[in-house]
């Protein structure tokens, strides 16, 4: 980023300098300044929450209470998966939309261009009050990331006001950031960028954001009840009032089956963007693609009880919710069908980001598979709570999420710095990643389906083998990640000078721009054909 | 495609974002622990630093608009920055309403599904038998499982006037727009002014409605779900209200000035729309929640 700008022949208005000293970064309004922001921040959250994740291995390591109390514990897997989706992941994808998508669509950058910075720097403070809670008496939020009435409201701690408005600020960042990738997307195309000659990306965007809009303050009105529950004296997770607790589960599903297509549809497009680029195809099947995704977010809002049939629903609502819920394997079966079409036959290279895409590919696949094992409501019975559900999620969402996002830095950091990442040290990266994550997440389909219950920090002993293996293999991916960090900050620092395309087979607006991207793109529109 | 494009106007470095980023987060930590301290009747620093997030928060709004003013007047936004104003209104308002369908949301599961399972309906006949026997399912939920009681705010009388005077309000403001749009002023300035007057009309007989339920009706928040769900849903609607009142106010201010054109008034545009919206709520609200 320190790289000098390029010159570009627009440039002379009266912001052709960057800025420097902190107030860039403060004052920013520059989508790519903003983007960088968003994924610095993923990442050190990701290691935040990566390191809550290896208090809990090393607690599971060895059956018996090792090194941690139960409250603070369950604390950890609060406070992991809380920072994982709404610090990580999200985050993570915003950045990359803040970067990709006005370069994408021909435009100067993102359309409320204040409105922007807002949504990101409110995020920073989010997760400052959410951490200072784990440090208030009695501890921080300690009832999972789901926050299920009544453990977070009859039983949860003082710290529970914090984390409702620390979720709170998180949605509001989320829903703006939302309204400005969809406003960017409808009214800021270049000229002849018509919708369906949009790069995926940019469609599973559109479809992501329209997902956040409708989903982020359904999470606010959850959240708003836990607060009046626990504070105010309102029953509406509480039977002897006259309400349900399973009522609880239902709005928080609303929310949560939305929002892990908002984690998923955005890594389909990143795929959609690399796969084509090392096989040297255009993709296949785009327009299906469109509408597989359109599906999968329509579907999104029908299937939210799957995560609740062992709450006693009458057998209409199980049948429908779990038919619903197969149906969505229909497009995504599309998805990867065209993802390995695309590759049929191409002239395929094997640089890092396809790597990432090709372990997508495969092990996102088998996280859907666990998924529709887990749709069907009498095995679900089975798993429900186990440590099954722990790998079916973990696959989805590492393997899945966080792989895609690997993915798309290595395809992007040149057009980023303008410099090539260093390829072998990418490639040690992505080995010891692939090994070590299916050593920590393949052995829990076992111990799951063989009944070990999720958020406990003690179990029998028959699952203390798979158990150490699992915690061997989460440590290592943990030390696996700091390879990135360390290509990462040598990448930013200099090397092998980029190209314009960067990547041989590579097409779209962002490969016609300089590498790096000069601070500001497109302040007229290129015309496309 | 012939169409000409005018520059996108991209503001150079701004320094309310971060003003407001400070102002959520005094706002978020000092509500979390204003919210222990009042209810535990402890003293403490929450509502100072919650009071001071909202002072920093104004003066950030204030900052923010100033700028956003000064930028449309002096004619730097092109037609397609009217645009993405407008879109990015119309996507939060959608964002409003789906916040307000997770409280109807939550309205419709108590009295269709919750009650009626507590009342051991479905396949519930021994919860109701042996955790709430004697527990009559009705609506309004005069007397909860718990036996909490209270007595139903009636769907006539005050809230019906209320709810004529929302939707006239509604109709004024519509007069306002097309006074606006006609370029005559003074039906512009003295339709808003009704409109605020109406509004605030409301807003003084819903507290007025409140006093009667607290004092009166033993209809409070803690009286079980009919209660949860009558003042969680009148009071974020009067919160929207208030806020919508708000933006009213100073669009008012701003017409006073001589601002907005036939062609050209966004904020004029929004804030209807978002004063159209909240009569919508109400007008469901008062269907679902007086009425039903």
């Amino acid at each position: 980023m320190s790289a000098a700008v390029t010159d570009h022949e627009h440039d002379h208005e009266h912001h052709d300098h960057k800025p420097s000293g902190i107030k860039r970064w403060l004052y920013t309004t520059n989508h790519k300044d903003i983007g960088t922001m968003y994924l610095v921040f993923a990442l050190i959250m990701f290691f935040i929450g990566g390191a809550m994740a290896m208090v809990i291995r090393a607690e599971l390591f060895q059956p018996g209470m090792q090194f941690v109390e139960p409250n603070f514990f369950n604390q950890m897997t609060t406070v992991h998966g809380l920072i994982m989706v709404f610090g990580a992941v999200m985050p993570a994808f915003t950045g990359l939309a803040n970067w990709m998508i006005p370069m994408m669509i021909g435009a100067p950058d993102m359309a409320l261009p204040r409105m922007n910075n807002w949504s990101f720097w409110i995020l920073p403070f989010a997760f400052l009050i959410l951490l200072i809670s784990l440090f208030m008496p009695g501890g921080g939020p300690a009832f999972g990331w789901t926050f299920y009435a009544p453990l977070s409201t009859t039983y949860s701690g003082d710290s529970t006001a914090l984390f409702v408005f620390s979720v709170h600020i998180m949605g509001i960042s989320s829903i703006m950031g939302a309204i400005n990738v969809i406003v960017t997307i409808f009214n800021l195309r270049a000229p002849g960028m018509t919708w369906m000659k949009m790069p995926l990306f940019v469609w599973t965007w559109l479809i992501t954001a329209f997902l956040l809009i409708m989903v982020m303050p359904v999470l606010a009105g959850a959240v708003t009840m836990v607060l009046t529950d626990k504070y105010f004296g309102t029953s509406f997770f509480d039977a002897a009032g006259g309400g349900d607790p399973v009522l609880f589960q239902h709005i928080f599903w609303f929310f949560g089956h939305p929002e892990v297509y908002i984690m998923i549809l955005p890594a389909f497009g990143i795929v959609s963007s690399i796969v084509p680029t090392f096989a040297r195809k255009p993709l296949f099947g785009y327009a299906s693609m469109v509408y597989a995704t359109s599906s999968i977010a329509i579907l999104s809002f029908l299937v939210w009880a799957h995560h609740m049939f062992t709450t006693g629903m009458p057998v209409a609502g199980a049948l429908f919710f779990m038919y619903c819920t197969m149906l969505i394997a229909v497009p995504t079966g599309v998805k990867v069908f065209n993802w390995v079409a695309t590759m049929w036959r191409g002239a395929m290279t094997f640089e890092v980001p396809m790597m990432f895409a090709l372990a997508f590919i495969v092990l996102f696949t088998i996280g859907g598979f666990s998924g529709l094992m887990l749709a069907i409501t009498p095995a679900d019975f089975q798993y429900h709570d186990t440590y099954f559900v722990v790998a079916h999620f973990h696959y989805v969402l590492v393997t899945g999420a966080v792989f895609s996002i690997i993915a798309a830095a290595y395809y992007w950091l040149p057009k980023w710095t303008g410099f090539m990442y260093d390829e072998k040290l990418g490639q040690w990266h992505f080995w010891c990643s692939l090994i070590s994550v299916n050593l920590l997440f393949f052995p829990m389909h076992f111990v799951g389906l063989a009944g070990m219950p999720r958020r406990i920090p003690d179990y029998a002993l028959q699952f203390a083998d798979f158990n150490a293996f699992i915690s061997i293999g989460g440590f290592l991916f943990g030390a696996s990640q700091l390879l990135f960090v360390w290509l990462v900050v040598k990448c930013a620092r200099g090397g092998e000078k980029a190209t314009a395309q960067v990547w041989e087979g590579a097409e779209g607006l962002e490969w016609e721009v300089p590498s790096p991207a000069p601070y500001h793109t497109f302040e007229t529109p290129p015309h496309v054909k | 495609m012939n169409k000409t494009y005018e520059k996108y106007y991209v503001p150079a470095q701004s320094p309310w974002p971060i003003v407001g980023a400070v102002a959520l987060f005094l706002i978020a930590f000092g509500a979390g622990n204003f919210v222990n301290e009042v209810t535990k009747q402890q003293p403490g620093f929450g509502g100072y630093m919650l009071a001071a997030g909202f002072v920093v928060l104004i003066i950030m709004l204030f900052g923010w608009f100033k700028n956003v003013i000064d930028e449309s007047m002096s004619g730097l936004y092109s037609a397609q920055m009217d645009r993405s104003f407008r879109q990015g209104m119309s996507w939060f308002i959608l964002s409003e309403v789906m916040f307000f369908m997770a409280f109807f949301g939550a309205l419709f599961y108590g009295r269709v599904i919750a009650l009626d399972w507590l009342s051991g309906g479905s396949n519930n006949a021994m919860t109701f038998q042996l955790l709430w026997p004697g527990f009559d399912a009705m609506w309004p939920l005069l007397k909860t499982p718990g036996g909490i009681e209270t007595q139903a705010m009636p769907a006539t009388g005050l809230p019906l006037i209320n709810t004529a005077i929302l939707v006239i309000s509604s109709i004024t403001l519509h007069f306002a727009h097309t006074g606006l749009e006609q370029n005559k002023r003074g039906q512009l300035k003295l339709m808003l002014l009704v409109t605020l007057l109406l509004g605030a009309t409301f807003l003084s007989l819903q507290v007025y409605e409140y006093i009667h339920a607290y004092r009166d009706l033993g209809l409070t928040l803690a009286s079980g779900f009919y209660g949860n769900t009558f003042f969680l849903l009148t009071g974020f609607h009067g919160m929207h209200v208030t806020l919508g009142a708000i933006i009213l106010l100073f669009v008012f201010f701003r017409v006073l000035k001589g601002h907005f054109t036939p062609e050209k008034h966004f904020a004029f545009q929004a804030a209807a729309w978002y004063w159209h919206f909240v009569d919508v709520v109400w007008l469901c609200l008062y269907f679902f929640v007086y009425v039903l």
